[in-house]
């Protein structure tokens, strides 16, 4: 958890808002609305479209579709937040999501972006030596996959649909959205059977 | 003219940065490096203007797929690096 924030930095930001919301800028109530929204995203939302995703065909379709309105089904408010854009793993092909230039990632859907996320390293060496990156998150890629690195450099945000691991054959959408983490949202890990 | 899915592409090897103040989505190891068009993502502002706060006009913002060992000279054959890129980044190759 990130340290409680500092008396001085609390009288800045009061003071900022202060003087936005005299300017007529942005209303108090503005801002508790999106911070509502900021406080509602997760990783298990992410969690649940992948698990529906693998159950239900129509929403595969829709997801793919339309990643709003997909996301906006299982809870999340996209309002005013970049279009979501779905990359769908498959036998062949393995997507690996980074922003070489800063800390672009679904936020409106999954939250903050973890640290390392945002890190130097991560952000210079996914994009050049990704199968050693993985290989450190325990993550093996066999050669035969190609591996496919999405840098997030413009207006999408982009979102891992992992494939479905074996071993899950008959399982509900609940018990499927507890395999998918965080980190398999940008295809660092890989969603196991346990 | 909007590029189709499969258009050779090559990104502009330009350095803007290099002539002032500027924001810029291009990343710098993709100058001048050939890709395909893999997607058709729709129309944006410009960043690079709204990011001064100038009128922004709409471009047509692409997803371009590159393979990935050439554009490091390392890395697995068969790995791919996918970026959006605006149109007026690309030039015909």
């Amino acid at each position: 958890m990130a340290a409680p924030p500092r008396p001085e930095s609390i009288a800045l930001l009061d003071k900022l808002v202060a003087a936005l919301s005299a300017k007529g800028i942005v209303t108090e109530a503005q801002i508790a609305a999106r911070q509502a929204i900021t406080d509602k995203a997760s990783p298990e939302i992410g969690a649940r479209m992948v698990a529906r995703a693998w159950t239900d065909p129509d929403y595969f379709d829709l997801l793919l579709r339309d990643g709003h309105a997909a996301a906006e089904e299982m809870g999340a408010t996209m309002a005013g937040a970049p279009p979501l854009g779905v990359l769908v793993n498959t036998p062949t092909r393995h997507h690996l999501v980074v922003c070489t230039l800063c800390s672009c990632y679904p936020r409106a859907l999954l939250g903050y972006p973890p640290h390392w996320y945002k890190s130097f390293a991560y952000r210079s060496r996914a994009v050049r030596e990704p199968r050693a990156v993985l290989a450190e998150w325990g993550t093996s890629i066999p050669d035969s996959v190609e591996i496919r690195v999405v840098d997030s450099t413009a207006d999408f945000r982009w979102m891992v649909l992992p494939l479905r691991p074996a071993g899950t054959e008959g399982w509900d959408a609940p018990r499927l959205a507890g395999l998918v983490t965080r980190d398999a949202l940008v295809g660092v890990a890989l969603p196991k059977a346990a | 003219m909007t590029l189709v899915p499969g258009t050779a592409v090559r990104v502009k090897d330009d350095w803007p940065e290099r002539r002032g103040p500027c924001h810029i989505r291009t990343p710098h190891y993709l100058r001048g490096r050939e890709g395909t068009i893999e997607r058709v993502l729709g129309r944006y502002k410009n960043p690079e203007d709204l990011a001064f706060a100038r009128p922004a006009p709409e471009r047509t913002l692409y997803h371009v797929l590159f393979a990935q060992p050439p554009v490091w000279g390392e890395g697995a054959a068969g790995d791919t690096i996918l970026v959006e890129i605006f149109e007026h980044w690309l030039e015909p190759h």
